[in-house]
């Protein structure tokens, strides 16, 4: 166990934003998940009991008895803004006293550095480098996450769970957001900052970083382990499989969705179901195809060429 | 004056009399010196007493202050920063753990980076020769420069997390349900502005790390599929090292003098102008789509109302 290696990444000053992201997402989950298991457990009761749900306040932190509904905004909320900003500026002071941003010498293109990182909130895509080739990670992915963000307000039909927490009445959407934001992008950046060392290879934490390392991996492409040798019958191979995933995968998924989502298989249009499906089984893509690489060694699905995927 | 003339035509006469007016006049103005001087003093002083009847006061502030209800709302309403707000709000909108006051915490960030970048761009030149040495300038010798880089490398930092932690919170409260989808949009689009104001800063200190992160970065524009010389598609369209995409946004094929100017001015003119933009439109967006989303009472699945096919 390499104690100072460890001590050295983790204490990089650009990497404190990461450490500090932690602990930050842990405490608001636990916020989040406080007030959707109280609205949940009210949800619950109000349900059962119709003649309940008629006069009740509906919120599981009501009003006292005789506050007024509405409260000035001079002070009540900007008091609380004033204090935000104050101890913003009062957090933002005390690192900037005692810690220093960093300063690398001078630029040099001639001297390449290893690991070359791009800025910590980056890593996830650079990670993704490590499976696709750039022209999906550097550019289709971003694209896809910005279109895929924007299009959420437009397939999500379920007009449950609006403007309070909860988990029971949006399992679907709060999951599949849990499983992009958490998986998909957290901790591939917490892979690219803590695990990856020079050569974009994997260290443990505790592991010594060696700058002359190799590993000697041999990667297969899919069409090779089925002896394909022609350009053409690559290219149409890895078209049928691509295409095969998407249907095979559309398939599973429309067969799950609509038994455990009635309601909103109902609502969506032909439009929207689709955009949905799409956008689930390419998130789900990239778990897939880096398992693809982790246990079989498989780099290329599909060899084209122009391009490969 | 007519009189004047007439006692003239008595010569000596005339003149003992003028001077006689003339001693009374001066005794007079003499006495009111001690009679009003003093008296206006007093009256002064009473005003100072209460600042608030000056004209000047109240030229600058158009509606008193004593604590009633209607100038608790004018004192919102009537104020051009304040004035984002509405005088009064739903008692628990106010609430920290609803909303964690992410937004506005990344707005407080954005006007602190404003504020310490304009004073770094005192010192800073965006040229090869000069910008490494106007960093340890202000590291070494700039009074309290360190601290100004530390502060606005930190609140970037900062930002970033504040921004994903405001879109978490966005999507775990159902907020960009129907009639927010578009506000929704635009803070997508303010994300995406907000990571690309971090990266463009990155470079311009022109060190070691700032020069790989954004050679990393920007090779992957080669890969733009159609735009990039290494894309697909690309090289079928004419794209060179130096007529592609990449070319474009460095100012050349490597990353040099052209892309630190660049960067520069699209960090400290282009990005900040078009985020003020769009913050002006998001928080107009919060107005009008009907205030803070919640904390809302919950709503019951045998509620929802279908709409009609
Ligand atoms: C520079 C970045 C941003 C700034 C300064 C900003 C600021 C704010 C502020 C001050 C509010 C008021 C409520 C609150 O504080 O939570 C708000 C609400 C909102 N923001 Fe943002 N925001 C930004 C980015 C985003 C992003 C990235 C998203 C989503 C992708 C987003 C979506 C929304 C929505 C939908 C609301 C309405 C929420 C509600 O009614 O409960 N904003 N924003």
């Amino acid at each position: 166990m390499d104690w100072r290696q460890l001590w050295e990444i983790a204490s990089a000053p650009d990497n404190i934003p990461i450490v500090g992201l932690i602990p930050l997402l842990i405490f608001y989950i636990y916020l989040a998940w406080k007030q959707a298991k109280a609205n949940d457990e009210l949800i619950a009761e109000l349900e059962t009991s119709p003649a309940m749900a008629k006069t009740h306040h509906r919120k599981s932190w009501p009003f006292r008895p005789g506050w007024q509904k509405e409260v000035h905004v001079w002070p009540f909320l900007l008091r609380m803004e004033f204090l935000a900003a104050i101890i913003v500026s009062a957090i933002l002071m005390v690192w900037s006293i005692t810690l220093s941003a960093p300063l690398e010498e001078p630029s040099n293109p001639n001297l390449t550095m290893n690991p070359a990182k791009a800025p910590w909130y980056f890593l996830g895509l650079q990670e993704m480098l490590v499976y696709f080739d750039p022209w999906i990670a550097g550019v289709v992915m971003p694209t896809l996450i910005i279109v895929g963000l924007m299009v959420i307000p437009y397939i999500d039909t379920n007009p449950l769970g609006s403007g309070y927490y909860t988990w029971k009445q949006r399992k679907f959407s709060i999951g599949t957001f849990l499983f992009g934001f958490l998986f998909l992008w957290v901790a591939m950046i917490i892979i690219g900052t803590f695990i990856r060392g020079p050569g974009w290879q994997w260290f443990w934490p505790g592991q010594t970083w060696d700058h002359n390392r190799l590993i000697y991996e041999v990667n297969r492409d899919l069409p090779d382990i089925f002896g394909i040798t022609s350009n053409l019958a690559k290219a149409i191979f890895g078209a049928v499989v691509v295409g095969g995933y998407y249907l095979a995968g559309g398939f599973i998924a429309h067969a799950l969705f609509r038994r455990y989502n009635p309601k909103d298989y109902q609502r969506l249009s032909l439009l929207q179901y689709s955009i949905m499906m799409f956008f689930l089984l390419t998130m789900v893509a990239l778990p897939a195809k880096m398992l693809l690489r982790l246990l079989w060694h498989i780099k290329y699905v599909w060899i084209t060429p122009w391009f490969n995927v | 004056m007519a009189e004047d003339n007439k006692n003239g035509k008595n010569g000596n006469g005339a003149r003992v009399g003028l001077l006689e007016r003339v001693k009374a006049g001066v005794k007079e103005d003499v006495q009111s010196l001690k009679t009003d001087m003093p008296a206006k003093a007093k009256e002064q002083i009473e005003h100072l007493k209460d600042p608030t009847k000056t004209q000047v006061y109240t030229s600058i502030f158009r509606h008193k202050h004593d604590d009633t209800p209607r100038n608790r709302a004018l004192g919102v309403l009537s104020n051009v920063f304040l004035h984002l707000h509405p005088a009064k709000i739903n008692r628990d909108a106010v609430r920290y753990s609803y909303t964690w006051g992410m937004g506005g915490i990344t707005f407080y960030l954005f006007i602190v980076l404003t504020f310490t970048g304009v004073l770094l761009m005192f010192y800073y030149h965006p040229s090869k020769v000069q910008a490494f040495r106007d960093v340890l300038y202000l590291e070494h010798d700039v009074p309290f420069g360190k601290l100004l880089r530390n502060m606005h490398r930190w609140a970037a930092h900062l930002m970033v997390i504040a921004v994903w932690l405001h879109m978490f919170r966005v999507f775990l409260t159902g907020s960009y349900k129907k009639p927010r989808e578009f506000n929704w949009n635009v803070g997508v689009i303010l994300l995406v502005l907000t990571l690309l104001l971090s990266f463009t800063g990155y470079l311009l200190p022109d060190d070691q790390l700032g020069f790989w992160a954004v050679t990393v970065g920007t090779n992957m524009a080669r890969a733009t599929p159609l735009l990039g010389h290494e894309g697909p598609f690309g090289h079928q369209l004419g794209m060179t090292p130096y007529n592609d995409i990449r070319f474009g946004l460095l100012g050349g094929s490597i990353v040099d003098a052209n892309a630190l100017l660049r960067s520069y001015i699209w960090h400290c003119i282009g990005i900040p102008i078009v985020a003020s933009i769009f913050m002006i439109v998001h928080f107009w967006r919060v107005r009008k789509d009907g205030g803070i989303s919640g904390p809302a009472p919950v709503m019951l699945a045998s509620e929802v109302k279908e709409p009609k096919k």
